[in-house]
């Protein structure tokens, strides 16, 4: 079976590294800020012990008051995983660092997020829509489209 | 006197046969050789999962069936897996047994299309492929005889099945299961030591280890790169612990290793549904589920391994009968972030092949 990690177990780790970076921890997942998201992504992927290699799977919720994008890390080699969340209160101009220098499974998966939930990913190497033709106008899965 | 040499740009596809589908690359090419590539997705999109929004659990499972529309069961599978565990549901022992036994059964016949459409790519004109088709068939008709569907069954229920097997079922598959490997051995003849073959593809569109885990791939491009990782052992669904089977891996991460891959896989999904059907409990196919099934308030991601990778399905339930929010982890879209990475310095005709190997069906890709 694969690992659930704990997110409690995994923000008290985090605690010394990055304070007060961890908004929220609970048994199923960890809520980071947004501005330290990257750094605690590049921590994760290389620490002894956690190793998370995969990145499994990345989404976004439209919450109405923000967006929550789920990071869903998995380590082949210690067959665990872990969800990370982050938000995004500013609908206008919803921004978050882009994951595609750490793990290049992010590329498709964020641009899919940009396309269809209008989230910018700042230092995604190819931010364009991917199912969408370029002059489209609005984000179709955002609860407020149509 | 050197030659002027310009380089241009190839588009290709989105219709075109070995596009498998709708599919558009927009080469740049220096003489024969591709100097860049992009790919162009979209031509398939439907909205999948915004449609989803606004359906019931129930009535988003014929959706499902249109995402990989050549492994319908599976992706049934993976959708009624994710609805119950949001609404901590639970199907009885012998839905899960038949769940694994249409599992395995799509999975041969996926893979039967991928290697014959990929074979097809290297330059065997439709002969393989029609070989593959005729045992692709026998499954077709088992589907059918529980479905009454060839293509999208629309078969799974949340908590089982909605009707047991008919009686003939059974027999038929013990047929299928027993002619299948005489079948597997007779395309291995054909091919695997083909001389064409092998130089089309021995070396060709090498995918390595790190980029394959880096690019999040899965399933058999991430197991003939050398990975050995299965969801169904990793993290195994539907009692699939109980089975004894191997993963088969490749070593070089080329295209000829992704074929053997599958081939092997064909002949280990026999070994399962072998196992399945002797285990095979009776009793009822579907545990009490009301007809408007309203999940607690949360989230749920639920994955398998479907024959193109790691397919997920990740919902948020309101508490409402329709969910909030559906998102599907597309394993051949997903597979194909590394295209550029596998094609670059390769020629048009390899192109295809490589692509080929990847297998992919668009309407996973566009949703």
């Amino acid at each position: 079976m694969t690992l659930a990690l704990s997110g409690d177990e995994i923000a008290a780790t985090l605690g010394g590294h990055f304070p007060g970076s961890v908004i929220e921890a609970s048994k199923s997942h960890l809520l980071v800020k947004s501005e330290s998201l990257f750094d605690i992504a590049s921590y994760l992927k290389t620490a002894p012990g956690l190793d998370f290699d995969f990145l499994c799977n990345i989404t976004a919720v439209d919450c109405f008051d923000y967006f929550e994008i789920v990071y869903q890390f998995t380590s082949l080699k210690h067959n665990h995983g872990l969800v990370v969340k982050a938000r995004c209160h500013d609908r206008s101009n919803p921004v978050l660092p882009s994951l595609v220098s750490l793990w290049r499974g992010a590329d498709l998966q964020e641009r899919e997020i940009y396309d269809l939930m209008g989230i910018t990913f700042q230092g995604h190497p190819n931010l364009k829509r991917i199912f969408l033709w370029e002059d489209f106008d609005g984000h179709p899965l955002r609860k407020d489209y149509l | 006197m050197a030659l002027k040499t310009e380089s241009f740009a190839l588009n290709i596809g989105p219709l075109h046969p070995s596009t498998h589908g709708v599919f558009r690359m927009r080469a740049v090419l220096d003489g024969e050789v591709i100097a860049n590539m992009e790919p162009v997705f979209g031509y398939l999109h439907r909205g999948i999962e915004k449609l989803a929004e606004e359906r019931t659990y129930t009535g988003v499972i014929p959706l499902t069936d249109r995402l990989d529309y050549l492994a319908s069961m599976s992706n049934n599978l993976a959708y009624v897996l994710a609805v119950e565990k949001l609404a901590e549901i639970s199907a009885p022992e012998r839905a899960t047994y038949l769940r694994v036994i249409l599992a395995e059964l799509q999975r041969i016949a996926s893979h039967l299309i991928a290697v014959g459409a990929f074979v097809n790519d290297c330059g065997a004109f439709f002969t393989p492929f029609l070989y593959m088709f005729r045992e692709r068939e026998k499954i077709l008709d088992l589907f059918e005889m529980l479905s009454g569907q060839r293509l999208l069954y629309n078969y799974m229920r949340i908590g089982g099945f909605n009707q047991d097997i008919p009686d003939e079922f059974l027999p038929a598959l013990q047929k299928f299961v027993s002619q299948m490997p005489g079948f597997i051995d007779e395309y291995d003849r054909l091919l695997a030591e083909n001389e064409i073959l092998l130089a089309r593809t021995k070396g060709v569109g090498i995918l390595p280890q790190d980029l394959a885990v880096n690019i999040s791939a899965s399933g058999p491009v991430l197991r003939a790169s050398g990975v050995k990782w299965d969801i169904r052992k990793a993290d195994p669904y539907c009692g699939y612990d109980r089975f004894e089977f191997d993963i088969p891996t490749g070593t070089a991460g080329d295209c000829y290793d992704r074929y053997r891959v599958r081939i092997e896989e064909m002949r280990q999904s026999l070994r399962i549904i072998e196992q399945a059907m002797k285990q095979l409990p009776s009793g009822a196919v579907k545990s009490t589920v009301p007809y408007l099934v309203r999940p607690p308030a949360g989230e749920a991601y639920a994955h398998i391994e479907a024959p193109k990778g790691e397919l997920g399905f990740y919902l948020v339930s309101d508490n409402s009968i329709a969910p909030y929010r559906c998102h599907i982890r597309a394993p051949s879209l997903i597979n194909l972030t590394a295209l550029r990475d596998m094609t670059v310095g390769w020629k048009v005709a390899d192109l295809i092949v490589i692509f080929g190997s990847i297998d992919i069906t668009m309407g996973e890709v566009d949703r």
